[in-house]
C-alpha cells in the first residue's frame, strides 16, 4: 500500500484534500459565516441608524429620563412633522439631517485630502471624551454618511462635534496655515484650498446619487428635484476652503441631547 | 512535497521571476513612501505646501503599495511558484498568468497616479475608484482561477497544505472586495458606498481586518508552509496541528473585524462577540507559529550559516508576538486607552514588518536561488546584514508607537486634581514628536535593507544570466 493512501487525519478531511471542488466549497462556506453574522443583523435590529422607510427605525427607542419614548422625529429630522420645513430653515437640535449642497461639497474634499486617516468622528461614551469632544456619538447622526467618516487614529482631535465650536475665520486661518493658530500642530497647510472652486457638476450629480442609495437614500421630500436644481446656484463660484469649512460647521450639532438619556440601549 | 522527481516536470517558470523582482522592488518604493509620510508627521513642513504629497493623500499610497503591490507581487510569485512546485505540474495556464502580471501592474500604475491626485472612495485599505476595483477583481480572478485549475491538475494526490491557504485567501478577499466595494459612482474616478454609518463601518472593518486576516496571513502562512521546511529542509512538524490550525483560522478569522469598533456606535454584541473570537484565534494562530518553529526541530544550527531561514523564524516569531498583542488589544478595557492611537499602527507594523514582510524576504531569497540556479546570492553576507536591518528597523519601529500610543492614550484621559483635563490635544500632538522621529528612523532602517535585498537580488540575477548566455551553467527550470 503506498503511502498515499493512507489517511492521518480524518476520512472527511482527507476527502477535502484529494478533491480541488471539495476544498473551494468548504472554504467557501466556512469563510462567509463570520460576516453573515456579524453584519447582516445590523441592517435589522434597533439603534443602527436605519431607515426602514416607516419611521420606526426597526424598532429603534429612545426613552426620556421619565422612561417615556422620544419621538424618533426628534432624533432624524422629519421636515413633515418638523416646524422647519426645508434644509434652508432647519436649525440646529431639529434633528439629523442630510447635507446641503456646499457641505456636500465640502465633504468631498474632506475625503478627497484624507483628513479621515488623522481625525475621527465618533466620540466614544467615556468621562474624558465627553469633556474633550461632547455627548458620545450615536448611530442615526451617521446614518446619511456615504461612505462613514468614523475614522481609526487621532493625530489629531475628533471632529465629530466641531460643527459653531470656531467661527469661520478661525477655520480658514487654521486650514490655511495651521500653525499660525496651533504653533504644535503637524497638520499640512491647505491654503491651496482657496484657489479652487468646487466642482459643481458632481456635487449636482453626488445629490442625485444619494437619492438613489439601496440603504438610508435621503429622502425624496428632502431633496427635492426643485431643491436639487437649485443646487447649483448656491455652489457656483465658491472655494474648496468656504464648503470644508461649511462641511466642518455643520458637524455633530444636529440632535439636541436630554440629560439622563441613554441614546444607546 | 513533489512526488514526481523521477521525471522531471517543465514547470511555467518565467512569470513567477518576474513577480519575484516586482516584489524586490515594490517593497523598497512602499516603504519609502512609508518613510516620506512618517517625516511628514515628525516635520510637518515637508508637506512642501503641494497638494499630491501631503500626508493625506500619500498615506494610502504607502498602504496600498506595500499591501497590494509588494504584498501582492510577492503572493504571485510563491502561489505560482508553489502551487506547481507542489502538485508537479505546470500552470493550467501560463496566458493567463502573464495577464496576471500585467494586469496587476497596470492597476498599480494606476493607484500611483490616482491616489496622489486625490481620487479615493474614502474608506482605509479600500482607496482606490471603482474603476480600478472593477481591474482588480478581474485580475484577482485571473490568478484564483488559475491558481484552482493548477491544484486541480496536480499529478500528486493530495493537496498540499500551502494550497490550502492560498485558496482560502483567493476566496476570501473575492466576498471582501465586492461586498466592501459596492459603490454608486458620480464620475469616471469618484463614487460613493451604498452602505452608510453602522453598516458601512461594519462592512469596512469585516473587509479591513480580513485583508490583514486573508491577504497578509492566510496567504503567507501558506508562503510559511512551503518555504519553511524547504529552506530548513525538514517536514512540517505536524500535518494534523496543520489541518486544525487551517481550518479553525479560516472559520475564525472572519469574525474579528468588529473589533476595530468598540465603544463606537455599533451595538455592544458585535464588538464583544469580536473580542471573544479575537482571543480564542490565540490557539489556532500560535498552532501555525509553533508549527512552524517546531519544524526547525533538528535543524537550528542551520541558523548559524543560513540568513534566509534567519528571515522566516524571525518572521515566526514576530507574527506569535503580533497574534498575541492583536487579541488583547481588541478586548474593551484596552481597547478603550488604545484605539485611535499610535499603539494600533505599531501593531499593524510589527505584523506587516516583522512576520509579512520578513517571510516575503524569506520566500523571495529562495527562490531566486532556484529560480536562476545559483547555489549562492550575489553576496550572501549582505542577505546577513539585510536581516539584521530588517529586525532593528522593526523593533525600533515597534517600540517608539508602543511608547507614544500609551502616552496618548493615557493623556487623553488624565484627570488633575481639580477634575479638569490635564492636557490639552495638542499637548499630545507635541509629546509625540521624539516616537515619530524614532519611527522615521525604524522605517528608514528597515528601507535600507530592502533597497540592500534588491540590489542583491539585482546582481544575483544579472550573473546568472550572463553566466547562462555563456553557457557555463546549463538552465535549471
Amino acid at each position: 500500500m503506498s503511502d498515499h493512501d493512507k489517511i492521518y487525519s480524518t476520512k472527511f478531511q482527507d476527502k477535502i484534500e484529494r478533491s480541488t471542488v471539495l476544498m473551494f466549497v468548504v472554504i467557501a462556506l466556512a469563510v462567509a459565516v463570520g460576516g453573515i453574522v456579524e453584519i447582516v443583523p445590523l441592517f435589522y435590529v434597533p439603534n443602527t441608524g436605519v431607515n426602514g422607510g416607516d419611521g420606526t427605525y426597526n424598532g429603534t427607542v429612545h426613552k426620556d429620563a421619565a422612561g417615556n419614548a422620544i419621538s424618533m422625529d426628534k432624533i432624524v429630522w422629519n421636515p413633515e412633522t418638523s416646524a422647519h420645513k426645508t434644509l434652508e430653515d432647519w436649525l440646529p437640535g431639529d434633528g439629523v439631517r442630510p447635507y446641503k449642497p456646499l457641505e456636500l461639497a465640502g465633504r468631498a474634499v474632506y475625503i478627497r485630502e484624507g483628513c479621515y486617516l488623522c481625525h475621527s468622528q465618533q466620540i466614544r461614551p467615556f468621562r474624558d471624551e465627553k469633556d474633550r469632544y461632547g455627548h458620545y456619538s450615536i448611530a442615526e447622526e451617521s446614518m446619511y454618511d456615504h461612505p462613514f467618516q468614523w475614522g481609526s487614529k487621532r493625530t489629531g482631535p475628533d471632529l465629530a462635534r466641531l460643527g459653531g465650536k470656531y467661527s469661520d475665520e478661525w477655520h480658514r486661518r487654521h486650514l490655511s496655515h495651521p500653525r499660525d493658530v496651533v504653533p504644535e500642530s503637524v497638520m499640512p497647510n491647505y491654503f491651496w484650498l482657496a484657489d479652487g472652486n468646487v466642482n459643481v457638476a458632481e456635487t449636482v450629480q453626488t445629490m442625485k446619487v444619494m437619492t438613489m442609495m439601496p440603504f438610508n437614500p435621503v429622502p425624496k421630500t428632502i431633496y427635492t428635484d426643485a431643491y436639487i436644481d437649485g443646487a447649483a446656484a448656491q455652489l457656483e463660484g465658491k472655494t474648496e476652503m468656504e464648503a470644508l469649512i461649511a462641511y466642518l460647521q455643520g458637524l455633530g450639532n444636529h440632535v439636541k441631547f436630554e440629560e439622563g438619556v441613554n441614546y444607546r440601549d | 512535497m513533489e512526488a514526481t522527481q523521477a521525471t522531471p516536470v517543465k514547470y511555467d517558470m518565467e512569470v513567477v521571476r518576474w513577480f519575484t523582482i516586482a516584489a524586490a522592488i515594490y517593497a523598497v518604493v512602499g516603504t519609502l513612501v512609508g518613510v516620506i509620510i512618517a517625516s511628514e508627521l515628525a516635520w510637518p513642513f515637508l508637506n512642501l505646501d503641494i497638494p499630491y504629497i501631503t500626508f493625506g493623500r500619500l498615506r494610502p499610497l504607502h498602504t496600498n503599495a506595500v499591501i497590494f503591490a509588494f504584498g501582492g507581487c510577492t503572493l504571485f510569485a510563491t502561489g505560482f511558484y508553489m502551487v506547481q512546485r507542489t502538485g508537479a505540474t505546470k500552470l493550467w495556464s501560463n496566458g493567463l498568468a502573464w495577464f496576471t502580471f500585467w494586469g496587476w501592474n497596470l492597476i498599480i500604475v494606476c493607484a500611483v497616479l490616482a491616489l496622489p491626485l486625490g481620487m479615493t472612495e474614502g474608506k482605509e485599505y479600500a482607496e482606490l475608484p471603482w474603476i480600478v476595483d472593477i481591474m482588480i477583481a478581474v485580475v484577482w480572478l485571473s490568478f484564483g482561477l488559475n491558481h484552482m485549475m493548477t491544484v486541480a491538475i496536480r499529478k500528486t494526490s493530495h493537496i498540499y497544505v500551502s494550497n490550502w491557504f492560498t485558496m482560502s485567501m483567493i476566496v476570501m478577499i473575492t466576498y471582501l472586495h465586492v461586498v466592501n466595494s459596492l459603490a454608486i459612482p458620480v464620475s469616471l474616478t469618484n463614487s460613493y458606498s451604498v452602505f452608510s454609518g453602522v453598516q458601512d463601518a461594519m462592512v469596512q472593518w469585516w473587509w479591513g481586518h480580513n485583508a490583514v486576516g486573508f491577504y497578509l496571513t492566510a496567504g503567507f502562512l501558506g508562503i510559511m508552509y512551503y518555504f519553511v521546511p524547504k529552506q530548513s529542509g525538514r517536514p512540517v512538524f505536524s500535518y494534523r496541528l496543520s489541518v486544525l490550525h487551517f481550518w479553525a483560522l479560516t472559520f475564525g478569522y472572519v469574525w474579528l473585524g468588529s473589533h476595530h469598533l468598540q465603544y463606537t456606535a455599533l451595538p455592544d454584541w458585535t464588538g464583544s462577540l469580536g473580542a471573544a473570537v479575537s482571543l480564542a484565534m490565540i490557539i489556532p494562530s500560535w498552532g501555525g507559529a509553533m508549527n512552524g518553529m517546531m519544524t526547525l526541530s533538528g535543524a537550528w544550527d542551520k541558523l548559524r550559516t543560513d540568513y534566509v531561514l534567519r528571515f522566516l523564524v524571525v518572521a515566526l516569531a514576530f507574527y506569535a508576538m503580533s497574534t498575541f498583542e492583536g487579541p488583547v488589544m481588541s478586548l474593551k478595557s484596552v481597547n478603550a486607552l488604545s484605539h485611535y492611537t499610535d499603539w494600533t499602527v505599531g501593531h499593524v507594523h510589527s505584523g506587516a514588518l516583522g512576520w509579512m514582510a520578513m517571510v516575503a524576504y524569506g520566500a523571495l531569497y529562495h527562490m531566486v536561488k532556484k529560480l536562476w540556479g545559483v547555489e549562492k546570492m550575489y553576496s550572501d553576507s549582505l542577505v546577513n546584514v539585510h536581516f539584521w536591518l530588517a529586525t532593528i528597523g522593526t523593533v525600533i519601529y515597534i517600540v517608539a508607537l508602543w511608547v507614544s500610543g500609551i502616552m496618548q492614550g493615557l493623556m487623553w484621559r488624565d484627570y488633575d486634581e481639580y477634575g479638569t483635563l490635564t492636557y490639552t490635544f495638542v499637548e499630545s500632538v507635541s509629546a509625540m514628536h521624539p516616537y515619530y522621529v524614532m519611527r522615521m528612523v525604524g522605517g528608514l532602517t528597515f528601507t535600507l535593507g530592502a533597497a540592500i535585498a534588491l540590489f542583491n537580488i539585482v546582481m544575483t540575477v544579472s550573473q546568472a544570466s550572463a553566466k547562462r548566455s555563456s553557457g557555463a551553467v546549463p538552465a535549471k527550470a
